[in-house]
């Protein structure tokens, strides 16, 4: 950066001749972004760091050493081969919710229903399956299954969205009930229609057999379901940035009014971004059924869906950001087992840690734009 | 400007830096597993849940006073992936040789699936669904035919009842938690002829709300003892002391919760099973694949008695613990059930006969309905 720095008297000469911007303001150009950026990745850092502080004053409090609590999470989520797959397994369904969250927090809605998505779209693809199975060969019913957990995953998100569109209704608390709604909906079926006689204890659909499961990523233990979490987020990444649809959300998110003057499709923006983070939501379902659970049952509403919402805030929303923090609550989740059994700290302690990273996270989003070593401001001053 | 800006961030990276630094230095030093056996214990709930969940726990505190054996536990492990990867956890990283999988969904697929990956580790799971067909052979079931503390329940609630209304709070109408309820009947009009067993369901393990209402609802039907098959017993126990009723327990002990009104609780007795599975390890036999048994076998006991229980109660219920170690039968035919008044008992059954593990009945004598 330092090396930037001195250029920058060349600039307005460059600009004022009305020349194409000459190496020297690329370079600038570059610095300053390369200044501005790093605020996103030194802020949160800083908010973990800060986090982390808190939370070994409370094992502190508590009697227990801070110090024995990472070596712990280290080892239970990321030192050994089997912890760190383990971590990338639990990361998987945390990745595809919290894109649920993201996308549609691009254009400014908070909708926090991935939860019921995720139910649904796993027991739809269940549901679909199941009369299917040893009649059709797995090559046509999966692809079935997952266009299914797809489309009632993005029509039940988009339920929310529509209505925030059309009536106006507070896209978080609709996305909210319809999760119970959602998880309802299946209980209604599990124990009654569909559910499989031959278990009558705990209900269920029938399984959908192991032919119809898909199986880990080769030489891992890890479920597909990772794999299409990255490709998906980088996928919508782009989606987001780089494309003319991600430019006209960003316009909807960054003023609504603005967006509808200048004649964009906001209703068909705001409805798609819901049915994008509802497909997502209801392809994790798809994968709890298709790659764990082999058959549909309560299981399925096991919480991923809220611990996305905290995933995505972590993140800032960003696509990509989202796999790393996945991965990073994964590991604490691998690793909260190892706490329990050889700590003696009850299951509440990671919950502890997660709640005090979401609220520093949360405190520390007023920094932004206020440090002023962030700030391409410094330079300018200088010229 | 500058200087402060390269401080700071140089600070941020030897923080970071330096907490990386003591992870590594930290996951080096390993810890001594000295144990001979390392038992690993997955619990659905809280350990201290006062029911399912607490029963474990005590008798995996009892398996920890046994010479040569480690036991590690994890509570709160949903029936999701989240299972299958603790037990794993317990296997890679404790070094356990046995697992104890306490609820019921762990089974298909997570129990199963992970005894044929780690064919060296004894897998045991508490309910009676291992399928010798089917299932490896290093897995398998245990189960505890609680019904037979409902019975000595039953007994004493018959001595001490003054309305003959004993209510019961009932999760859901399977075949284990209907075998409770007709227990507690036979073992009222044993010393109470007059008794009746008046049963309202909630519809699911745990519904704290609705089994609060529930009792009250009993309660105010004239019940004067209140017993219940839920997951935790807690919020029906304490509804039931506020109102100065009587209370009989289940799961685990609830005597603390109800000082002044509580009788006697049906409860499991895992540490029979357990100690026995550290024996026998320990002694280089195979395990049990499939253990069931009552009272007969020491699987299940009654909570001491509490202030509830009335001499006669005492004298009764300890006639009828005798009794069930004796394997007298529970379910003497001919018996009717209470919806068509058709016989559904032909004869007498002994306490473990398979033909009552299909019960989907409530006997004549029990007020309520499965549907």
């Amino acid at each position: 950066m330092s090396s930037g720095v001195p250029t920058v008297s060349e600039l307005p000469t460059a600009f004022g001749a009305g020349k194409p911007p000459s190496a020297p303001a690329v370079r600038y150009d570059l610095g300053v972004r390369l200044r501005a950026n790093s605020e996103y990745v030194a802020i949160p850092i800083f908010a973990l760091l800060m986090a982390a502080l808190l939370f070994a004053v409370f094992l502190l409090a508590i009697g227990k050493s801070p110090l024995e609590f990472v070596d712990y999470v280290w080892r239970g989520g990321f030192g050994t081969a089997f912890s760190f797959q383990n971590t990338l397994q639990r990361s998987s369904p945390l990745i595809l919710t919290a894109l649920a969250l993201a996308i549609p927090a691009r254009i400014g809605l908070i909708m926090i229903g991935a939860e019921g998505a995720l139910v649904l779209g796993g027991f739809a693809a269940a549901a679909i399956a199941v009369p299917m199975v040893g009649a059709i060969p797995p090559v046509v019913v999966i692809p079935i299954m997952v266009a299914t957990a797809l489309l009632v995953g993005a029509v039940w998100v988009g339920i929310a969205g529509y209505l925030r569109y059309a009536r106006g209704v507070n896209e978080t608390i609709s996305s909210l009930l319809l999760t119970y709604i959602g998880i309802a909906i299946m209980n209604f079926f599990v124990e009654g229609l569909m559910r499989d006689s031959s278990n009558p204890n705990k209900p269920s659909t029938k399984p959908i057999g192991d032919a119809y499961m898909v199986g880990h990523i080769p030489g891992t233990d890890v479920h597909w379901g990772f794999a299409v979490g990255v490709v998906l987020s980088i996928s919508l990444y782009i989606l987001m940035t780089r494309t003319t649809f991600g430019f006209a959300a960003r316009v909807t998110g960054g003023n609504y009014r603005a967006a509808l003057a200048q004649g964009l499709p906001v209703g068909k923006i705001i409805l798609s971004c819901a049915m994008i983070a509802g497909a997502c939501a209801g392809l994790a379902g798809y994968f709890e059924v298709a790659a764990i659970q082999g058959r549909a049952n309560a299981s399925l509403a096991a919480g991923y869906g809220f611990t996305g919402i905290l995933v995505s805030f972590l993140a800032r929303h960003n696509p990509v950001v989202i796999v790393p923090v996945a991965i990073l609550f994964g590991g604490l989740v691998a690793s909260g087992g190892l706490i329990q059994r050889r700590m003696g700290l009850p299951d509440a302690t990671v919950l502890v840690l997660q709640g005090l990273i979401f609220v520093v996270l949360l405190t520390s989003e007023t920094l932004y734009g206020r440090l002023a070593i962030f700030r391409a401001g410094d330079a300018k001053e200088r010229t | 400007m500058r200087s402060s800006t390269v401080s700071r961030r140089t600070f941020l990276q030897t923080a970071a830096g330096g907490a990386l630094g003591v992870a590594a230095g930290l996951a080096t030093t390993g810890r001594a597993l000295a144990a001979d056996l390392t038992v690993g214990i997955v619990y659905v709930g809280a350990k201290d849940d006062f029911g399912w969940n607490q029963a474990h726990a005590v008798a995996a505190a009892a398996l920890k006073l046994v010479p040569g054996v480690t036991v590690v536990e994890e509570e709160n492990v949903p029936e999701t992936d989240a299972c299958a990867k603790t037990m794993e956890s317990m296997i890679n990283l404790d070094g356990a040789g046995l697992i104890l999988a306490t609820s019921f969904g762990y089974y298909t697929p997570f129990v199963v699936e992970e005894a044929k990956k780690f064919a060296k580790v004894e897998f045991r799971h508490a309910a009676p669904l291992w399928n010798k067909d089917k299932d490896p052979k290093n897995a398998g079931s245990y189960f505890g035919y609680l019904n037979q503390a409902h019975y000595v329940d039953g007994v004493a609630a018959g001595l001490c009842t003054k309305s003959n209304k004993i209510g019961f709070v009932a999760a859901k109408p399977i075949a284990s938690v209907l075998s409770n309820i007709n227990s507690v009947l036979l073992g009222a009009r044993k010393t109470n002829p007059k008794a009746i067993v008046q049963v309202i369901f909630t519809g699911d393990w745990a519904m704290p709300v609705r089994e609060a209402e529930a009792a009250n609802a009993l309660v105010d039907a004239g019940c004067d003892v209140i017993t219940c098959h839920v997951d935790s017993p807690k919020v029906v126990i304490e509804t039931a002391e506020k109102r100065g009723v009587k209370t009989c327990g289940h799961n685990a002990s609830q005597a603390p919760l109800a000082p002044k009104g509580f009788i006697t609780g049906a409860e499991y007795k895992w540490s029979t099973i357990y100690k026995g599975y550290a024996a026998d390890l320990a002694a280089g036999k195979p395990l049990p694949n499939f253990l069931i048994g009552g009272y007969e076998s020491d699987f299940v006991q009654n909570t001491p008695f509490g202030a509830g229980a009335t001499e006669a109660a005492k004298t009764g219920a300890m006639a009828a613990i005798t009794d069930m170690k004796n394997k007298v039968p529970i379910y003497v035919g001919p018996l009717k059930d209470n919806k068509t008044g058709k016989v559904v008992i032909d004869k007498t059954y002994g306490n473990l006969d398979p033909y009552l593990d299909k019960m989907d009945y409530l006997l004549e004598g029990v007020v309520g309905s499965i549907t």
